[in-house]
């Protein structure tokens, strides 16, 4: 069951298309990869799912029912560019946030100690904002984000302005709110915690969306039939062993082993392929290559320009 | 509803926390309350010392004529001359030679007053006077009227000017009163307007350039965003309003005390208005209080009266309210148009240009406050707060107040309105030179 759909959404500026019937549907309790190059209208959409613009035509359905203003309250949103008052304290700007977004005065007391420490942030409670370094201004950012336990969460570029260590701490985070329930959007340039993190995606690009399903999927349907073989021997025999029904496509040596890439063209299988190989080197391993989201990225996009 | 309440309580704590603020309060009143009693006090410690002048007069006109008054007096030296006088100045304890030449009676410019330092004001104006008098008496007393019917003739006219009141009373009233409140209410609306309108203005600049407006109004309208800003600064210059009128009142009465402990049981504002009558008038010396002076002051004290302070204080508040949410809006509109405080300049342009207009409509407001042009600006709602409000002290129709007053309620709507519009796309607009067109555009967007 989705938790959130938006169906045929179209939104114009002044001198240009942001979305073009672009249709997304996110299932409850997944990680929601929202994938794009800059400019292709994701901040747009998250802006319309935030209700902070309109869109000029579509629906936006929350459980099946239209998005209503009340329903901010349910949604949690860390936008890409992000601040915080400077002069104001760090508390103090906690929990004004978290007034906003409906929580009483003493929930978000509470709340925000339960984080302060979690986070052992709890000296920062009465330093200004602009005192902070970046990135520990983006774990208060963090925190108020989740602090009214929202069923949606929406992260831009969250790891932006991150050490590694901290980095890792929040993905650990977002992967605890997921076991606790929630939905997440999670929209990125980083292909590698795209993997690491997420269960769905969209992928946008010149206002559509050109690509959307569960990620596991998506990889193996992009998949061209390429398998690496690792070997001990000499590459000379392995090559002179295939016939015309396959093509090296890469060839790499390291510590003594080979690697090879072999490219399977028509009417063959990967176990022709074993036995073909077999008698002429020691296979160390075999397997078949899964594209990175990074290729499938490029691919498409690139597809895309090119129609 | 809840989080506007939420957003004015923290754009009002936070402004009234800053140490700016505090500087403020504080600074003010001791700067008004400088502006009103320094003058009074330095007029009272005008120097005690009496002044010995030297009087050579070689027309023979002026001999025991020009009077000596309680700290000038006048020696009259015969068979000498300025040249003579000069070589003992030294060692007499003349504070000046004042040389009086035969061409006197036809030539203005015959009168030297000669001495070591500038000789004061009140001095050159005590002589300047009474020679004038001297002199005219003599005139007329050359075309035959005798001293009889000069002293008969001699008159002082002190107007005093008296309303009626339409239930058929009368009520005393001062025009200089009336001007100085005027003058007064028309610039602190002026100032209030330009010093919290453009506190908004920096504070939707502040949010839009810290980059978190887009995470507040992901929690709350943009509208409400924009309304709880220019409500909570509004409620800080109130704030501020109030503490300057108690903490002036406090300084000028306390001030008063130390200085003029003769007014006794007089109110802190009878000297406040008594200087300030007294800078109307052009008169610099404050001797003792004389009688007569004690009944211009009653006179002026019954004219303050008159000044009904009750519709004062209300339509003052008003045409601030009025007058700042229409500017302030239009303040707003402007910070989320701009990414810096320098792009603001083309679009204040505008803005800036009705409220000094009301500046200078107001001087001459004060000169005629029924004329045409002070109807029509009181009227008129971008200039009305400053111009309705220095005309209310002399006493405007009843109707021209409640158009006034509704044409600035239905204009303040409108520029809400419509900053409110311009507001919602221009704080999410970053890195785009905006200009006017650009601005028409996002107003006709829908939402």
């Amino acid at each position: 069951m989705e938790l959130l759909k938006a169906e045929s959404v179209d939104k114009k500026f002044i001198n240009h298309i942001a979305l073009d019937n672009v249709n997304v549907s996110i299932p409850e309790n997944s990680i929601y990869g929202l994938l794009g190059p800059n400019g292709a209208g994701k901040t747009t959409l998250i802006r319309i799912i935030n209700r902070i613009t309109a869109p000029d035509k579509g629906k936006i359905l929350l459980r099946g029912k239209a998005l209503l203003a009340e329903d901010v309250q349910k949604i949690g949103y860390l936008p890409e560019e992000r601040g915080l008052y400077r002069k104001m304290k760090v508390g103090e700007q906690a929990l004004y946030l978290a007034q906003l977004k409906g929580l009483s005065k003493r929930d978000a007391l509470t709340r925000l100690k339960y984080w302060f420490e979690k986070f052992e942030i709890q000296p920062w409670w009465d330093k200004k904002v602009e005192e902070l370094s970046k990135g520990m201004a983006q774990k208060v950012q963090f925190i108020t984000t989740i602090l009214h336990e929202p069923e949606l969460l929406i992260f831009d570029e969250p790891f932006s302005g991150f050490d590694p260590i901290n980095a890792n701490m929040l993905k650990e985070e977002i992967l605890e709110l997921k076991r606790k329930g929630a939905t997440i959007i999670f929209s990125t340039h980083n292909m590698g915690s795209v993997e690491e993190l997420c269960d769905h995606i969209t992928l946008i690009n010149k206002s559509k969306n050109i690509l959307e399903g569960q990620i596991d999927d998506i990889r193996q349907e992009y998949k061209s039939n390429v398998y690496e073989v690792s070997f001990n021997g000499e590459m000379e025999k392995l090559e002179k062993s295939l016939n015309q029904h396959y093509e090296i496509i890469d060839k790499t040596k390291s510590n003594g082993n080979h690697a090879v890439r072999i490219k399977l063209l028509h009417q063959t299988n990967e176990n022709e392929l074993l036995s073909l190989i077999i008698p002429s080197v020691e296979i160390l391993s075999f397997h078949e290559v899964i594209p990175s989201m990074n290729d499938i990225f490029i691919k498409v996009v690139n597809e895309h320009k090119s129609n | 509803m809840n989080k506007i309440k939420l957003i004015i309580s923290r754009e009002y704590l936070t402004r009234v926390k800053k140490k700016s603020f505090l500087v403020m309060t504080i600074l003010g009143p001791i700067l008004f309350a400088a502006m009103m009693v320094v003058p009074a006090w330095l007029a009272s410690m005008e120097d005690t010392e009496i002044k010995h002048i030297a009087v050579v007069d070689s027309s023979g006109i002026f001999m025991n004529k020009i009077p000596d008054t309680d700290y000038i007096k006048f020696k009259y030296l015969e068979n000498t001359s300025v040249k003579q006088v000069r070589k003992n100045f030294a060692a007499s304890d003349y504070y000046a030679v004042l040389q009086i030449l035969p061409s006197i009676t036809y030539e203005p410019s015959a009168v030297h007053l000669y001495s070591k330092k500038q000789p004061s004001f009140s001095v050159k104006s005590h002589i300047a006077s009474s020679m004038e008098k001297e002199l005219k008496n003599r005139k007329l007393r050359a075309h035959g009227i005798d001293d009889e019917v000069l002293k008969s003739i001699k008159s002082d006219v002190d107007i005093r000017t008296i309303q009626w009141t339409d239930d058929g009373g009368i009520k005393e009233s001062s025009t200089e009163v009336a001007m100085v409140v005027g003058y007064i209410s028309g610039f602190l609306i002026y100032f209030f307007i330009f010093l919290f309108g453009a506190q908004v203005m920096r504070g939707v600049i502040e949010e839009k350039t810290n980059r978190i407006v887009e995470i507040i109004i992901s929690s709350a309208k943009p509208f409400q965003l924009m309304m709880g800003k220019i409500i909570g600064i509004a409620l800080v210059g109130l704030t501020q309003f109030i503490l300057w009128i108690v903490l002036t009142t406090a300084i000028i009465a306390g001030a008063k005390t130390a200085f003029f402990p003769e007014l006794g049981t007089k109110n802190a504002q009878e000297v406040v208005v008594q200087d300030l009558f007294e800078q109307q008038n052009n008169m610099a010396q404050v001797e003792q209080l004389q009688p007569q002076d004690m009944d211009k002051i009653t006179s002026i004290f019954n004219s303050i009266k008159s000044i009904d302070f009750g519709v004062m204080f209300g339509s003052f508040i008003f045409f601030f309210l009025g007058g700042y949410l229409l500017y302030g809006s239009l303040f707003a509109a402007i910070g989320s148009a701009v990414d810096n405080e320098t792009d603001t300049q083309q679009f204040m342009l505008p803005i800036t240009i009705p409220l000094i207009l009301g500046i200078f409509v107001m001087m001459n407001v004060v000169q005629n406050p029924e004329s045409p042009i002070a109807f029509w600006f009181s009227i008129i709602p971008l200039t009305s707060p400053i111009v309705m409000m220095v005309r209310i002290p002399f006493g405007v129709p009843y109707w021209e107040i409640a158009l006034s007053m509704a044409l600035l309620v239905l204009t303040f709507i409108g520029s809400v309105w419509m900053a409110g519009k311009i507001y919602r796309t221009g704080i999410l607009m970053y890195g785009k030179k905006v200009n006017y067109k650009e601005l028409w555009k996002w107003l006709k967007y829908k939402s």
